[in-house]
């Protein structure tokens, strides 16, 4: 055989192996994120980084959200509720362990609970618990929840990332060590880098298909480009940069997948502050914004503008966009009923979220167009927290309420919007006693026509979720009711 | 001597002081409450006071500060309020990649900077000069993220020759962890040695003017051997200090490289640290700074005697 047979042999043979290499499915994944948590423990932070790296992968709670928003059992394999609808028996699953290797039982599950609702409890989410009266372990596996009223979301709440079953051993260390029954388990943390996890060989339900993945702490956009683009991350649930993405539509090595996030974004006005008190100037205000325009300028076209404070993708969900549409005459002709014929001087406060900064500038140009000149303000999370959310010291401002089920801020005392509807207050206490569907519906769409109606805020789009992945993932989700990267379906695609 | 190097760390000690006040101050008038931001915008005001209390942010200004700058002296940086772990570890982390980063982009600064002066200085006024005198313009002007992301397009997304970024940690072994930081340590140095050459070379040119080059000249030395041995020794106290001052900025200052590669550096965490209002740590990292650099500054004050000897009988 002469020479260059002997090499196109061996080429072959490297392609054959090769080839026949890449038919197993890869078994590992890493993906990119914005920001970094800053811990692991979902009982003891709102951050919603933390629910992105733990949430059904390295903790459960007694029942969880699924991909479509609704409630599944999870430790929980079933439960019964009482005809008043004030008690809730829950049968838990058997043979589950905790990573470190300790049982889980009822007791842990009063353990959280309890744990979540003590006066000392630093849980994020405390309100999620307050219609608890009290927590009994019945036998091992099961536990019997009454309730001090009735409390239709009561199994959503239960499936709350702030809402997981710790144990008393762990539940200290589990910012550091989080330590869940969840089909994954810590591997690493690199601070500043990445987390790691890997599978846990003892999970008690269905395994899951990943044997390994990294969630890459990626903060810059341009960055998050690059890496998607030579490899290094494969998929990027939340992808921070909306002017990057038709390229990598354009890509046949990746999926774009937009999906909807409980994320209402809306312009508040200080209800309690002149001008903002008056109907009128916050109708005119709603009626000066094209909802159009700024969600092309602020996200490139992928949000979907809302009339209320209702995300669109809920079966209650009534378009109410029509109420507050683009009018910048009827807004000039509102303001000077208002006794503002020459407009006004106020502020604009803006977070740093991209929809802020690039929505607050549009939004100020169209108010500037009906005579409303408003100061642009750029603040820190912790600066608007401080300022606008807890000491309400501003006129207006931008931000995305990005919690599920939160239609009820708008009845809350001393909320940041300074509103106060009695008639709105009553229909979400109807809401929160009622567990009839159809009622339920007719109460939502009640509450939202009040909201549309008084223009407490100006409802301006649903923050969209762009997911861009390898073509050959599969299972990750679409949407995002919740903060997550759910990886218990997700594989490679053989 | 002895007595000049005393006298510097004593004024270093109280340089150290004066920044752990004013870090200290600054930070407390910042708006924001750690406690707050960790919890969000459902947590009720009971468990965020129980936070406040858990992080020690109820005790008193004058106790915080003193309790922290006790801790210091003991070498207790104090714990971290949101990652909840020593913010001595955390900062060690980092430094693991800081450092190395620094000094890398130091080292490729400087033979890159010093022979180009050298090569432009030797020549001035020709094509040679204007043309590598041009390019190190170009080099000063152009912004390093810039930079960066063309690195960026070329090596990593085009050719897939290194990693786009990240930094896979020394335990990966140790050409992981180098590559990873090649193309920051370039993007981060070729300004620098931009800056670097153009020093380089008017600082030669001043010594060249000088009368005792002349003379070196007249004594028969070679226009090569007075530019190395008279020149070049002579020329290194600006080099010197424009070192020092670069080696402070690549150590800290390094923020924006850091985000496009995405490396857990000093900067990084400083930022994060800042925004989450993590104030122990960015205190602690601040005042490792302070020290950074009256350190570097003292070596280079040094540095001068070693180059120049009239310097050693002065102090």
């Amino acid at each position: 055989m002469n020479r260059f047979w002997k090499s196109a042999l061996a080429a072959s043979a490297i392609v054959l192996l090769s080839t026949t290499a890449s038919f197993a499915a890869k078994t590992d994944l890493v993906l990119g994120i914005v920001l970094e948590p800053p811990h692991l423990d979902p009982t003891a932070g709102a951050a919603t980084a933390i629910g992105e790296v733990v949430y059904a992968n390295v903790f459960e709670g007694l029942t969880r959200i699924d991909a479509k928003g609704q409630v599944l059992p999870a430790l929980a394999e079933s439960w019964t509720v009482s005809e008043d609808g004030k008690v809730y028996t829950f049968k838990l699953h058997k043979d589950v362990k905790f990573h470190d290797g300790t049982a889980f039982d009822a007791q842990d599950v009063k353990f959280s609970l309890d744990r979540a609702r003590d006066e000392k409890s630093t849980n994020p989410q405390k309100p999620l618990f307050a219609s608890i009266d009290t927590v009994e372990v019945v036998d091992p596996l099961t536990v019997k929840i009454t309730l001090k009223q009735p409390n239709g979301d009561f199994l959503y709440n239960m499936g709350w990332a702030a809402a997981v079953i710790v144990a008393p051993e762990s539940a200290d260390t589990n910012k550091e060590k989080p330590v869940g029954t969840g089909p994954f388990k810590l591997d690493n943390w690199a601070k500043g880098s990445q987390i790691t996890i890997s599978k846990n060989p003892a999970y008690w339900g269905k395994p899951v298909a990943l044997d390994k993945a990294i969630f890459r702490i990626i903060p810059d956009p341009a960055a998050a480009t690059a890496a998607l683009l030579a490899g290094d991350v494969q998929a990027f649930p939340v992808f921070p940069s909306y002017e990057a993405v038709p390229q990598f539509q354009a890509d046949p090595r990746f999926k774009v997948v937009i999906g909807t996030t409980e994320g209402e974004t809306v312009l508040g006005m200080n209800n309690q502050k002149p001008p903002f008190d008056n109907l009128k100037v916050r109708q005119a205000i709603t009626h000066a914004i094209d909802r159009k325009a700024l969600i092309d300028g602020a996200l490139f076209g992928l949000g979907t503008p809302i009339g209320s404070f209702f995300p669109p993708h809920h079966p209650a969900y009534i378009d109410l966009t029509g109420e507050s549409a683009y009018d910048p005459a009827l807004a000039k002709k509102l303001l000077a009923e208002a006794g503002h014929p020459d407009g006004f001087k106020t502020t604009l406060k803006l977070p740093p979220p991209v929809y802020a900064r690039r929505g607050g500038e549009i939004i100020a140009a169209e108010l500037r167009e009906i005579g409303i000149e408003a100061e642009i303000i750029p603040v820190e999370w912790a600066q608007w927290l401080e300022q606008v959310f807890k000491g309400r010291d501003y006129d207006m401002t931008i931000v995305s309420h990005t919690e599920p089920n939160d239609l009820n801020i708008f009845a809350r005392d001393n909320y940041y919007f300074n509103y106060n509807s009695p008639a709105f207050r009553d229909v979400i206490k109807q809401i929160e006693a009622t567990s009839d569907t159809a009622k339920r519906t007719e109460l939502y769409q009640q509450a939202q026509k009040i909201l549309a109606a008084d223009v407490p805020a100006a409802f301006l789009f649903q923050l969209p979720k762009t997911g861009i992945w390898d073509a050959k993932v599969e299972g990750l989700w679409e949407n995002g009711p919740i903060p997550a990267n759910d990886l218990t379906a997700v594989k490679w695609a053989e | 001597m002895l007595n000049y190097i005393s006298k510097r760390v004593l004024i270093g000690i109280l340089t150290l002081l004066a920044a752990s006040i004013v870090v200290f101050i600054m930070l407390e008038i910042v708006p924001g409450d750690p406690a707050r931001l960790m919890l969000g915008m459902n947590a009720t005001e009971d468990a965020v006071q129980a936070l406040q209390q858990q992080m020690g942010l109820d005790q008193p200004l004058l106790t915080r500060y003193f309790s922290w700058i006790g801790g210091l002296l003991v070498g207790d940086f104090g714990k971290s309020y949101t990652y909840s772990v020593p913010v001595l570890n955390l900062i060690t982390e980092r430094i693991a990649v800081s450092l190395p980063l620094a000094l890398i982009s130091l080292f490729l600064s400087t033979i890159i900077a010093i022979p180009v002066g050298l090569f432009s200085a030797a020549r001035r006024g020709t094509l040679a000069d204007s043309g590598t005198m041009g390019i190190a313009q170009i080099g000063v002007a152009i912004p390093n993220f810039w930079f960066a992301l063309l690195l960026v397009y070329v090596f990593a997304v085009t050719l897939r020759l290194v990693p786009a970024g990240g930094f896979p940690g020394w335990n990966a072994g140790l050409w992981a962890g180098f590559k990873s930081l090649i193309l920051p340590s370039i993007a981060l140095g070729l300004p620098q040695a931009a800056i670097l050459a153009r020093v380089t070379r008017s600082a030669l040119l001043d010594v060249l003017g000088e009368d005792y080059i002349r003379t070196a000249r007249a004594k028969g030395l070679s226009r090569r051997k007075v530019l190395y041995r008279h020149a070049l020794r002579n020329a290194l106290i600006p080099i010197l200090t424009i070192l020092g001052l670069q080696f402070a900025f690549l150590l800290a200052g390094t923020i924006i490289i850091e985000n496009v590669f995405y490396l857990p550096g000093l900067g990084r965490l400083v930022f994060q640290a800042i925004t989450q209002r993590d104030l122990i740590v960015v205190e602690g990292v601040v005042m490792l700074l302070v020290a950074t650099v009256i350190l570097v500054n003292l070596l280079v004050d040094l540095s001068y005697a070693l180059v120049d000897p009239r310097l050693r009988g002065r102090s």
